[in-house]
């Protein structure tokens, strides 16, 4: 039995008036979605907030909708609206996927789009109980001053597992984002930082209230790949989305991948597009991509799955994307 | 005399919440820092629901809110003001068990018991939704709900003879009895636990 601390829970019914309470509260306040992410964690004393701002009443967060130029999805549609939506199944099947993959059924239920994009990075040494992180001295990214999984080491390297983000990275999504000093807008490349402890760009009174997603042009592909311990609700030991542009001839013109679920930020793999501007998409190719792919990814000992095994499924994520694209 | 006078301490704070449990309207007084699955057990004694990892992996203690199968050990209690809440207590419309609890008793699905409150809440909304499930549409609805006990065949086999039976019209033992008839092994049909298992009472 994992209880709760005592807090007070607020209902707001509009964007600004959970605004208001973000910063009447200050310092002792966090908002609330889905809660799939932040109730575990306050059961495991990660925060211990005097408040909480419920965003699930804000019906402007909640919408969906489509336009010519692309999608507006609130921050608080739940992940399995986004799942099933048969408007984003036909254009953006890649986030669609990764909205099905997050998790099991009832967490989809609950859990929102926004509140996955900003979920808490994880770690083995951080998402336990507080008697098992107290019993191990605590670590870097609470409470603690040293790292367990880099020895030695001074920064956080808690591992981003937001599926959504991954597949948003290469899609050019932007974030809306609303604090006390009004709105801005920022590319979801821009929103994370290598900071385990917390790596979103977002300043404490701001909330995330949709996501811009333009709609993809006719001649890209995109795809996302998940492993997980567990296909029915595991978190992700590695993450890959590929975008793919075919130039008017069928080659190809752009190639990006963003790999994810291993260091604290989802990070577009280099040289991909170099690679392979101009070439067919051949087996060849889609072997030497792999190949390029496990050179530069290194999965740490954040989570307990083998560092080594994890990096030896990079390619195999690589070549299921790619020959997903080519089917 | 409360349930479980130990669990509540009279220097909580609290609000009231009003909302429908098993189609009675309820209006309680709950420490404001409850999950609904906290409210159910140890507030209004309805401990069908169970709390197995409490944080959102095991599915044991997943309800119905407004129809909708999800994990009351994650919602905090308000976000169940003025809605409706269905746990295993409320499954069956009357006396006796719903087909689907009925299929469960009959088939084995229900062992230890512990997970299968929340399997009962997930096939049912399964069921609302889709009357002829194949075992891929079953498996995807209950993949949120751990069992140790059952390997998940015999559950399987209650979802499908649950929803048989509802789409004919008949009793879950006479649909189980026509399936089992080419087996060599089953010539009649024992109840394996008793009732209270699937019913949560």
């Amino acid at each position: 039995m994992l209880r709760l601390h005592p807090y007070e829970y607020h209902r707001p019914e509009t964007v600004d008036e959970a605004i208001a309470l973000l910063v009447e509260h200050s310092g002792d306040v966090m908002p609330i979605a889905g809660g799939t992410d932040l109730v575990p964690n306050m059961k495991h004393k990660l925060f211990t907030p005097g408040h909480l701002v419920s965003l699930r009443g804000i019906a402007e967060m909640q919408d969906i909708a489509e336009d010519d130029d692309g999608f507006t999805i609130g921050a608080t549609a739940s992940l399995d609206r986004v799942a099933r939506d048969a408007r984003a199944l036909r254009a953006l099947p890649s986030l669609a996927r990764a909205c099905s993959l997050v998790s099991g059924p009832q967490l989809r239920r609950m859990g929102t789009i926004g509140g996955n994009v900003c979920l808490d990075t994880r770690c083995t040494y951080y998402n336990q109980t507080l008697f098992w992180r107290k019993a191990l001295g605590y670590c870097l990214k609470k409470d603690g001053t040293a790292c367990h999984v880099v020895k030695g080491g001074t920064r956080c390297v808690a591992a981003h597992s937001a599926d959504t983000a991954t597949a948003l990275l290469p899609l050019e999504a932007e974030l809306r984002i609303v604090g006390p000093d009004g709105e801005r807008t920022t590319p979801i490349t821009a929103f994370f930082t290598s900071d385990g402890v917390w790596n979103r760009r977002m300043e404490p009174g701001e909330l995330l209230v949709s996501i811009r997603v333009p709609r993809p042009a006719s001649n890209t592909r995109h795809s996302f790949q998940k492993l997980r311990a567990r296909d029915s609700i595991d978190f992700p030991m590695l993450n890959l989305a590929v975008r793919v542009d075919f130039s008017e001839d069928h080659l190809v013109a752009d190639l990006q991948m963003v790999a994810s679920a291993m260091g604290s930020y989802p990070r577009r793999l280099g040289k991909m597009g170099v690679v392979a501007a101009g070439r067919w998409l051949t087996a060849e190719l889609i072997d030497q991509l792999a190949q390029e792919a496990f050179r530069q990814c290194h999965p740490l000992d954040n989570m307990p799955i083998d560092a080594e095994w994890r990096r030896a499924m990079v390619p195999v994520l690589v070549r299921r994307a790619l020959s997903e694209i080519t089917d | 005399m409360h349930p479980f006078p130990g669990l509540v301490s009279g220097r909580d704070m609290r609000e009231i919440i009003r909302f429908t449990v098993n189609g009675d309207l309820t209006e309680t007084g709950v420490p404001t820092h409850y999950t609904l699955l906290e409210t159910l057990r140890y507030i209004l004694g309805l401990t069908g629901s169970k709390q197995g990892c409490d944080k959102g992996d095991c599915g044991a203690c997943t309800v119905l809110l407004d129809g909708e199968a999800v994990l009351s050990c994650l919602l905090p209690v308000q976000e169940a003001e003025g809605r409706s809440v269905i746990t295993v207590e409320g499954l069956a419309a009357g006396p006796h068990p719903s087909p689907l609890q009925d299929a469960f008793d009959l088939t084995g699905a229900a062992q230890c018991g512990f997970c299968t409150p929340g399997i009962l809440c997930s096939a049912s909304q399964l069921l609302s939704e889709n009357q002829s499930p194949n075992r891929e549409d079953i498996a995807q609805a209950l993949s949120g709900n751990l069992c140790r006990c059952t390997g998940y065949t015999k559950i399987f086999e209650a979802v499908e003879v649950a929803a048989e039976a509802t789409r004919l019209g008949l009793a879950p033992a006479d649909v189980l009895t026509a399936r089992r008839s080419s087996d060599t092994d089953s010539s009649t049909l024992a109840h394996f636990q008793s009732p209270q298992i699937v019913t949560g009472k």
